[in-house]
């Protein structure tokens, strides 16, 4: 168990100074390097949904494929958890 | 899971109702306002957890059957169903793509007014079938969320029973 | 510097997670590190959508002026509702196992027999 413990330390250590650095090397909060979809998005969600609100303009339209699969995946995850409670009766 | 206290109990039935009315505000104001299918889905289905809570696994085991489950179930496919559909009537209509918005900028029906660029008043008329799919999605979160902890709620039942 | 430390807060948050799914031994626990992992991840999303002094991409009552990206804000979205569904599972997994064992430590849970 403690060979264990300090391989866990040194794998934590190793992902901690990792993520740390990445994080001071990343390009500077609030400027983002590129943003041509998102401007085109913002442009036209009005003109071409009629939806003032983006966020569901994206969600239902531009990327309606993602919904799909975030709603198979909660439907799938409600029928696991149906499957695994129902052997339980009595 | 027992009940809590009677203070709890009267105070959850109070504020259930705007708590449902508030979820269901934000479902149906989905493409104007911050919110949408999947968060008012959520606040409703919240609303409904706080009361399972307060009442207590006994009490409420003791008043559904297992048909209601049934009942909930259909409810979220119907949701699931109805957001294939629309998504599928795309290919149907208008320019015959997946996700195609066929009803927007279409005065003569629905959800069919046209909104001009920039325009920041708040028209519900507007988007086509972003509300109809709203209410298809929040449908399914709520009966999909409120599946889960009724489910939950049920195996602890079990759980005390023996 | 200063202007990184969303990401270090991003960093934080994962990190606690990791921290959480290494050396704890308790189920629940483990399951609390890894919403905590989520937790970062879809700040890590949120904040590579922000741009300065920007508004919500929402045009009803706008005030005017750039908006933030929408495209990341709608995959958080997708994410959060996911992110609820996976738990729920591993709650109930974490409910069998303790029926199961009667014990919710990651270390007698091994055995694949009775």
């Amino acid at each position: 168990m403690l060979t264990r413990n300090i391989a866990g330390v040194i794998v934590f250590s190793i992902v901690a100074v990792f993520f740390i650095f990445t994080a001071l090397l990343m390009h500077p909060f609030g400027v983002p390097d590129e943003s041509d979809m998102d401007d085109y998005i913002i442009d036209n969600t009005q003109e071409e949904t009629g939806a003032n609100n983006g966020v569901t303009a994206v969600v239902f339209d531009y990327r309606g494929f993602d919904t799909l699969g975030e709603a198979t995946v909660l439907f799938a995850a409600v029928t696991g958890v149906i499957v695994l409670f129902r052997r339980l009766k009595k | 899971m027992s009940g809590m206290s009677k203070i709890v109990k009267t105070i959850s039935s109070i504020i259930f109702p705007f708590i449902t009315i508030y979820g269901l505000y934000v479902i149906a104001h989905g493409h104007l306002t911050p919110g949408g299918g999947f968060q008012g889905g959520a606040v409703v289905a919240s609303g409904l957890a706080m009361l399972l809570v307060a009442y207590g696994s006994v009490w409420t085991m003791g008043k559904l059957k297992e048909k209601h489950l049934s009942i909930n179930q259909t409810l979220e496919s119907v949701g699931a169903i109805g957001f294939i559909g629309l998504a599928f009537f795309g290919l149907i209509f208008g320019t015959k793509i997946f996700f195609n918005n066929f009803l927007v900028n279409k005065q003569d029906y629905l959800f069919g007014a046209t909104v001009k660029l920039g325009e920041t008043a708040a028209n519900i008329n507007t988007a086509g079938i972003l509300p109809l799919m709203n209410f298809a999605v929040g449908l399914k979160v709520i009966a999909g969320l409120f599946g889960i902890v009724l489910l939950m709620a049920y195996a602890t039942r079990l759980k005390e029973g023996k | 510097m200063i202007y990184n430390i969303p990401y270090l807060a991003v960093a934080a948050l994962i990190l606690l997670g990791l921290y959480a799914l290494i050396f704890k031994r308790n189920l629940i626990k483990m399951v609390i590190g890894i919403t905590l992992i989520e937790s970062g991840v879809n700040l890590f999303l949120i904040t590579l959508g922000y741009r300065k002094e920007s508004i919500a991409p929402i045009y009803t009552s706008s005030p005017g002026g750039i908006m933030s990206f929408p495209v990341p804000q709608a995959l958080t979205l997708t994410s959060i509702v996911i992110g609820v569904a996976v738990i729920a599972l591993m709650l109930s997994l974490v409910m069998h196992i303790y029926r199961h064992y009667g014990t919710l430590d990651a270390r007698e849970t091994r055995r694949l027999k009775e």
